[in-house]
């Protein structure tokens, strides 16, 4: 399912690698003891040391090593076990050191990868080259004040992982796709909370173009600062476009830092000021090289929880689920995690059924996360419990299903209230099946003359003559005996 | 009996001890001298009041619960380069006009745990960068030795009022910083103990940083046990400086009358330089003797990279302050110089706030670390750093301790060398090597020039072998029997 874009020339394939930020979760910054938390009020969270103080030095927070490790090892990547700090040097107002600490030449984590599905049911991997750690700069506002611009510390200092893929990605959807995965990972490790409306996690995104069967890379833009999959999405069909453009009208991509603006549906060239910076980056003396012991790493390779991909090939492979349910199911944990409980006391495509059909649907259309879910999994499995000994057909449980998601009820509550209970007695059955054959004589015979359809008609009148209690299998069966047996 | 500010660190312990005259008194006199010795220009600030309520409080806890230790009341000077809560700290910079810290330095905060009473904040080469004290916002100090015409004489840099207080008896002893000589060099010309201890020994914590992977705090005194005593109490593993060592603290006090018996002094032979003044020469040899007639064996080694030790260093220390410096941008303290965009307000502020010498040193250390020009400057002074090192580590596998000459020359008229920055440099050239391998080095003074000025030794140790160090900077000094004064003594200027 190749991406094309079809110019006047002929055939181009888009070429796209990303570097995605992401904030690591961890309640103090990277090298000071302040608080992390989002939303605190403007310079709360700032010490000395976020300061740039005179004299204050950086000392490493160990659980934001674990954290990036930790990621690492989901990514199925190396491990490094020598890593350096280093300072990425340039003066901004939110910048209070005058130089930005992250890992350069030798970053913690080397090469890994990342299997990602595609919405046909297709799997691809795609490259990841290192991940580094560095810390954040604080927060420019412009806009409060006609004259001066405010610089919020808050942000100076926070771990951020930056991971970086090979140009591995050839369509939208596959960038998509790659964030949702990592995005995924990230949250089942805890290492990231991924929220991207908080600038948990950004992406810069590397595009260039070239004509299909073409070999090596055409001159790339990059987009700064990307914060949605959408805008992702977006910036590279736009760019893509953008640069087929230009190289058949004859002309040169320049390597620029752009700016999405997705009002518009553009991007744009940032002023060459705002990036064309010498970094001058060097060891940063104050931090001593970062070495990891084996001991270390498997330590925390034991602490690794079961990742998505391992999980959808146990739901397929022990559940029996199709890959499209299992994908569905384990794109975040807590989905996972709900379909588990639920499917622990039924039978599990039944329950995957109903947790990828009704209950996303339901939360999908309500706009909800699964943690909302106003549908308990405890009570979703109760009413896969009820169809499965018969107490309900399949549907009253959705009847059921209703009442459940309006009231958070217990189903087997609702089903003994509202007197929902499957009527499995013969003798009632039978007579409203009798009932019904004596009210539609017409209808009866045509089924004795050989015109099964009408059973259908009747299953129907019967079904609405008891309110759906009846057991639909029964009636059918007894419709069968008794005009064509 | 000497006027209380003219006392060792060891004495005025003693007199304390003995009720003979209270911390109060010590303060008092140590102020009297700072205020009659103005002229000199050895502080930046001076704090009576710090001093006095210190002093007091020694002497109540001295009453109540008896003394913390040998500082105990005991009146110092710290280099303006440590952040001192409460008090102005300059780095004898503009561009720090108005900053006032709200924290202590750790080797500042060892130093008020153990009861030593601050008296003011020292002059210095602006961020500790020069040779000569001459680079200061607050202006240059001036030596208490003065030239054989009387002229005005450099203390040498960058402690250079660290130096000059305790030389013209303000205080018994001080803070200082050694970056590439900035104890060492400065005590050689002006006659006193000065000494560098191994890098990780003292925190840098709340110091301001010029050169991290070079700096390192260490006193000033005019005996070896003083500096044995002032170094004990400043040192100690911190674990807000990564680069502080875990180590714990000898007590270095009782390892200065260790003796020299049997240990085995190098002579580096490349530290001798053409067109190096032959006293200096003598001098050295001399110091050999001395320790050869103490019972010491004296072998010549060979440090064979030791010439590429300046560059290397000309080029690491200004690559790392032209990074450490950037902070200082007028947007959360210090001088603030408007602009119409940031950018201008950047380089006003830069522009103004500092002086010459030091945006001389940020600019070659934007360029060594620029594209381009990054591996044939930075990377290869990190390769000589590495050889440096493993010179040092070879010489130590046959000998203890180094013997070499502190400086090329003795103090210079204030205003020398001015109009030539490499002459100045050289100023450093036996000292940068030991701040590049991270070793100890002490120096003490051990004779006269022709012109009558002070000339030191420096001995140079293994990591974390202070003590060595301080047992052979001792034989020197008793064998050397260094009695002269400065004309300007505390309150006789």
């Amino acid at each position: 399912m190749s991406y094309i874009i079809q110019g006047d020339t002929g055939d181009w394939e888009v070429i796209v690698g990303l570097e995605v930020h992401a904030q690591v979760s961890s309640q103090a910054k990277l090298f000071s003891g302040s608080p992390t938390a989002f939303g605190a009020g403007p310079n709360s969270q700032v010490s000395l040391i976020d300061a740039a103080m005179p004299g204050m030095l950086p000392v490493i927070n160990g659980y934001c090593i674990e954290q990036a490790v930790k990621t690492g090892l989901g990514l199925n990547a190396k491990i490094n076990k020598t890593s350096v700090f280093e300072r990425k040097n340039y003066f901004y107002a939110d910048l209070p050191q005058g130089y930005q600490i992250s890992q350069y030449l030798h970053p913690v984590v080397g090469e890994g990868i990342v299997t990602v599905d595609l919405a046909d049911g297709t799997t691809r991997d795609i490259g990841v080259e290192r991940l580094h750690m560095e810390q954040d700069a604080g927060k420019s506002m412009h806009d409060q004040d006609p004259k001066r611009s405010f610089i919020d510390l808050n942000r100076a200092g926070v771990c951020l992982m930056e991971i970086v893929t090979k140009p591995d990605i050839r369509s939208p959807e596959e960038a998509g796709a790659f964030v949702r995965k990592l995005r995924s990972i990230l949250r089942y490790l805890g290492t990231c909370d991924g929220n991207m409306e908080q600038g948990s996690m950004r992406a810069d995104v590397n595009v260039s173009v070239r004509k299909v069967g073409e070999e090596g890379y055409r001159t790339r833009a990059e987009i700064k600062n990307v914060n949605s999959v959408r805008f992702i999405m977006q910036a590279i069909e736009i760019e893509a476009e953008r640069q087929v453009d230009i190289h058949e009208s004859g002309g040169e991509i320049v390597q620029e830092t752009r700016l999405m603006d997705p009002v518009k549906g553009e991007t744009r060239s940032m002023r060459a000021k705002e990036f064309a910076h010498d970094y001058r980056y060097f060891p940063d003396p104050d931090l001593l090289p970062l070495e990891l012991t084996d001991a270390f790493i498997e330590g925390l390779r034991k602490t690794l929880p079961e990742l998505p991909d391992a999980k959808k090939q146990r739901f397929m492979d022990d559940m029996g689920l199709s890959a499209k349910d299992a994908s569905a199911l384990v794109a975040d944990r807590e989905s996972a995690e709900y379909f588990e409980a639920v499917a622990a006391a039924s039978d599990p495509k039944k329950a995957a059924n109903w947790v990828t059909n009704d209950l996303f649907g339901a939360l999908n259309k309500a706009g909800l996360a699964i943690a909302d879910s106003p549908i308990s999994a405890a009570h979703l499995s109760k009413l896969l419990g009820l169809m499965d000994d018969g107490t309900i057909s399949g549907k009253i449980a959705k009847d059921v299903f209703e009442i459940m998601w309006e009231t958070s009820g217990d189903p087997e509550q609702i089903v003994e209230d509202k007197g929902l209970k499957q009527i499995t007695d013969t003798g009632a059955i039978e007579a409203a099946v009798d009932a019904a054959i004596a009210s539609n004589p017409e209808q009866a015979d045509e089924i004795r003359q050989g015109n099964d359809k009408a059973i259908g008609w009747f299953v129907g009148q019967i079904m609405k003559a008891t309110q759906g209690k009846a057991n639909p299998q029964q009636v059918n069966q007894l419709l069968r005996e008794k005009l064509k047996g | 009996m000497s006027k209380l500010n003219e006392l060792t660190i060891a004495q005025a312990a003693d007199g304390l001890d003995k009720g003979e005259f209270s911390a109060v008194d010590l303060a008092e006199a140590s102020l009297a001298a700072a205020e009659a010795a103005k002229g000199l220009n050895a502080f930046i600030t001076l704090t009576p009041e710090v001093a006095r309520d210190r002093a007091a409080a020694s002497d109540a806890r001295r009453a109540k619960n008896g003394a913390l230790g040998p500082l105990d009341g005991v009146p110092v000077a710290v280099k303006d380069l440590f952040c001192t809560e409460g008090v102005p700290t300059t780095a004898a910079s503009h561009i720090l006009d108005g900053f006032t810290p709200t924290y202590e330095s750790t080797v500042g905060r060892n130093l008020i745990d153990a009861g030593a009473v601050m008296i003011g904040k020292t002059n210095l080469d602006e961020f500790a960068m020069g040779s000569s004290n001459m680079t200061s916002y607050y202006g240059p100090v001036k030596n208490p030795w003065t030239g054989p015409g009387g002229e005005d004489l450099v203390p040498g840099g960058s402690s250079g009022g660290s130096a000059t207080a305790v030389a013209a008896r303000i205080c018994a002893g001080s803070l200082g910083t050694d970056t590439g000589g900035s104890i060492r060099q400065p005590a050689s010309l002006c006659g006193i103990v000065g000494m560098k201890p191994t890098y990780g020994r003292c925190s840098r914590w709340g110091i301001v940083a010029f050169a991290s992977s070079l700096d390192q705090a260490g006193p000033f005194a005019r005996t070896v046990e003083d500096a044995a005593i002032l170094l004990g109490a400043m040192a100690g593993h911190d674990p807000k400086d990564s680069t502080s060592a875990p180590h714990d603290v000898p007590d270095f006090r009782a390892a200065v009358q260790g003796g020299v018996k049997g240990l085995k002094v190098g002579i580096p032979r490349e530290y001798t330089m053409d067109g190096m003044p032959a006293e200096i020469q003598t001098l050295w040899d001399r110091g050999a003797d001395w320790l050869k007639s103490q019972g010491a064996e004296i072998k010549e080694v060979s440090l064979p990279h030791t010439k590429y030790a300046l560059p290397a260093y000309y080029i690491v220390a200004p690559a790392e302050a032209s990074s450490n410096l950037a902070r200082y941008d007028g947007v959360r303290y210090g001088l603030r110089v408007d602009g119409d965009t940031l950018d201008d307000m950047y380089a006003n502020t830069r522009g103004e706030g500092f002086g010459a010498e030091v945006r001389r040193r940020v600019l070659i250390g934007t360029y060594v670390l620029s594209a381009g020009y990054y591996d044939a400057y930075y990377v290869k002074a990190q390769k000589v750093r590495t050889r440096i090192l493993e010179d040092f580590t070879k010489a130590f596998d046959d000998v203890d301790v180094l013997l070499t000459p502190t400086a090329p020359n003795a103090a210079f008229a204030i205003g020398a060398k001015m109009d030539d920055p490499i002459a100045m440099y050289l100023n450093d050239v036996f000292t940068v090597p030991a701040n590049l391998a991270g070793l100890p080095g002490i120096s003490v003074p051990a004779g006269l020039d022709k012109d009558g000025l002070p000339l030191g030794l420096q001995l140079v140790g293994r990591p974390f072998d202070e003590e060595t160090v301080l047992r052979a900077a001792q034989a020197i000094e008793d064998a050397a029997g260094f009695d002269a004064l400065p004309k300007y003594l505390g309150g006789q200027g």
